[in-house]
């Protein structure tokens, strides 16, 4: 049994130090960006990043880097080998008694949802079977983002993206559900799963301090509203982030010592509709005619989910 | 050359490849089993595994996965060494690509294979030439001495400060993978000195140094300008090359060039031919030579850098070349052909002929009869399409096959 007490009660306990400089390329409003902000202030300078092509390869354009500590990109299907090969070289070199222990780091996938579920996920899969020591830090903007918004398998039902357009034959856009990253992980039993939101950072910050002093493969989904891609004002981020949480659409729990537990359990959630009508890519739900039977479906998918928690 | 130094063994093209890598010291090997490639995967982890070789073997679960690590633990400062074959090198294309750009030294063996479609298990060379393009360096060897000494070498020349570019060594599946021929094997102490522990001399992953690496850029001419550097770079090898291979003489007692004369000097016909089948070529140009024939044989050892100087002086004043590419573009004929023809246009002694022949796709041996054909087509014929070596005889046992398959 892992015993770390949640020792971050509110805001200010949190680490003042800054990881990523500001001023990057990335769209204002970033929810993900904030989530990775706010796990570096937790992690620290000696993370090794192995970037995935995505949104947040635009952090490092030459000669530039936001961050205090190392950067690789990679491609979109191998951030999580590249890694691979860098903790090997790291552990043969430690046992060679060539790397001492402050020239060690932790070593961190950042990769989007769409090589997260799609194209990475078999060698994702494998590390996880290596039990290779290693987060796993997924921005998840629910499409592939950085390309202008197309379907991915981490895409939800009834969202319109660029490849789900809404038609007459298709009035739900998206038809598939979302892939379930967490319980995909979990069929592997990792030491250490979490989802994370960039409203929640007291609940964030409490999962990397657990995570941190863990081994071997560890996940973070952070959900990342995106404000040019789901359509709304990048003010409204944080917003959109809580009612992710509130109306139970993005549970936050995490999944440790075969347990999963949930750490926000919305007292009574707010119907999915509240969430869903301040997006642009849900608006064809709502006009010019309200498609009840959709929204509906969404609510009994949110429905049966929490059936087993409460 | 003090004898105790060396012995001799018999040995597979593919235990050569794992001999090499053994001598050169590595430190890690990400894997992933291909036929005709594996028995080199096989030999290394069992090295790793009963305390031989120390350092890692990691089980990969894809070529792209496999060369995507190599490259990174290259950068984070060890040295590396891995193989793969034919779909392997196509499923892991965007990784080597990936990591060439990376400019990190390290060694991978390509065991030719052809590829799909149709499906086959026997050497030629579209795998390696699909790699042609991606800033690798690449060595062709023709017997299993040269497989391990290439692959020796190749660690000097990868992890030299004016190339570190990584370095792919070519041997013929089948052919040579499956070959048992005498290798001498160098002495450990003997090729510690030639090559001594990886010393980065690029900067490597470290928390004390942080660096982000292979960033994004923006623009064409900041795109250009890591282009060019790794065209200088690729082009460097040449005659880092070289100078390895002087010291390499020098220790062992084995020359090589990039280029292999066999009897070119005074050669009205040449065969220009790579890898395994250059042995068939030589047999073949010494049978001629008995006919009265005076023929010749230039083996390319380099590819990348493409020692287009060194083939141009060595074709200089022959009359005939035949350019034998084991491979087909189809729509285009021989991979190799346009380049030997280019290095060739701008001299004056150029040869009056050069022909494209296409043979020994997917296995197909390259017989006598054929090298014959092929003086023949230089003599007589003015087509200017490529000689594709199937005649008559391989085309009925086709016809017997398309028998069965069409009852």
């Amino acid at each position: 049994m892992i015993q770390i007490p949640s020792h971050y009660k509110k805001v200010t306990d949190l680490h003042p130090r800054e990881e990523i400089a500001p001023g990057s390329a990335l769209c204002a409003g970033c929810g993900g960006l904030e989530g990775l902000r706010l796990a570096l202030k937790e992690l620290g300078e000696n993370v090794f990043i192995s970037n995935a092509a995505g949104c947040f390869t635009l952090l490092s354009v030459y000669p530039f880097t936001p961050f205090r500590g190392s950067w690789l990109y990679t491609t979109m299907g191998a951030p999580v080998p590249a890694a691979q090969g860098v903790r090997d070289a790291l552990d043969i070199q430690r046992d060679q008694g060539e790397l001492t222990e402050e020239d060690d780091f932790q070593v961190m996938v950042v990769a989007g949802d769409g090589s997260s579920a799609d194209m990475g996920l078999s060698p994702t899969s494998a590390a996880i079977h290596r039990n290779l020591d290693f987060i796993y830090f997924c921005y998840d903007n629910e499409a592939y983002g950085n390309t202008g918004f197309q379907l991915s398998g981490a895409s939800p039902y009834g969202s319109r993206t660029q490849t789900t357009p809404v038609t007459k034959d298709h009035p739900a856009g998206a038809e598939m559900r979302k892939k379930d990253l967490f319980e995909i992980w979990k069929s592997q039993n990792p030491p250490y799963i979490a989802t994370v939101s960039p409203r929640e950072p007291i609940d964030l910050s409490n999962k990397f301090a657990k995570a941190k002093i863990l081994k071997g493969p560890r996940l973070f989904i952070c959900l990342s509203p995106c404000p040019p891609g789901w359509g709304f004002d990048p003010r409204d981020t944080h917003v959109i982030a809580k009612l992710a949480v509130d109306t139970g659409i993005f549970p936050l729990k995490e999944y440790v010592d075969g347990q999963v537990v949930h750490t926000r359990v919305p007292r009574k959630r707010i119907p999915v509709e509240k969430y869903l009508e301040r997006q642009k890519r849900f608006r064809h739900l709502f006009v010019p005619k309200r498609q009840d039977e959709i929204i509906q479906k969404i609510q009994d998918g949110v429905d049966h989910y929490w059936e087993h928690y409460s | 050359m003090n004898s105790n130094l060396n012995k001799k063994r018999m040995l597979t093209g593919n235990k050569a490849a794992a001999w090499g890598a053994r001598l050169a010291g590595i430190e890690y090997v990400p894997a992933f089993p291909i036929t005709p490639q594996t028995e080199i995967v096989e030999t290394l982890s069992q090295w790793f595994a009963d305390g031989t070789l120390q350092g890692k073997f990691t089980n990969m679960d894809s070529e792209h996965s496999m060369f995507m690590a190599a490259g990174a633990a290259a950068a984070t400062g060890v040295r590396v060494f891995t193989a793969s074959s034919s779909q392997g090198i196509l499923h892991g294309l965007e990784s080597i690509y990936t990591v060439a750009g990376w400019r990190v030294p390290f060694v991978m063996v390509n065991v030719s294979r052809a590829l799909a479609t149709p499906i086959t298990l026997e050497p030629d060379h579209n795998d390696v030439m699909a790699t042609r393009d991606c800033g690798l360096i690449q060595l062709h060897a023709e017997t299993c001495q040269e497989v391990l000494d290439f692959v020796l070498m190749g660690y000097k020349i990868a992890e030299h400060p004016l190339v570190s570019i990584p370095v792919l060594v070519n041997l013929d599946g089948f052919v040579l993978s499956f070959s048992r021929e005498p290798v001498m094997i160098p002495d450990e102490k003997a090729a510690l000195e030639f090559l001594p522990p990886f010393k980065p001399v690029q900067p490597v992953f470290r928390a004390s140094q942080p660096m982000a690496r292979a960033s994004a850029v923006f623009g064409g001419g900041t795109y250009t300008y890591f282009r060019i550097q790794q065209d200088l770079a690729a082009r460097q090898a040449e005659t880092v090359f070289n100078e390895t291979a002087r010291e390499f003489a020098e220790r062992f007692g084995r020359t090589y060039e990039p280029v292999e004369r066999f009897h070119v000097d005074d050669a009205e016909v040449v065969f220009v031919m790579s890898n395994s089948f250059a042995t068939k070529g030589k047999s073949a140009v010494l049978k001629l030579r008995k006919q009265g024939i005076k023929a010749g044989l230039l083996k390319l050892s380099m590819f990348r850098p493409f020692p287009g100087e060194a083939i141009a002086n060595a074709l200089a004043g022959c009359q005939k070349v035949a350019v034998i590419d084991q491979n087909l573009a189809p729509g285009m004929g021989g991979i190799i052909y346009p380049e030997i023809v280019t290095a060739m246009y701008d001299k004056k002694d150029r040869p009056k002929k050069i022909l494209s022949v296409v043979g020994g796709l997917g296995g197909k041996d390259i017989k006598e009869d054929d090298f014959l054909s092929i003086v023949e087509r230089l003599n007589d014929s003015e087509s200017k399409r490529p000689l594709y070596l199937f005649d008559e005889g391989d085309w009925s046992q086709f016809q017997q096959l398309q028998k069965i398959a069409l009852v």
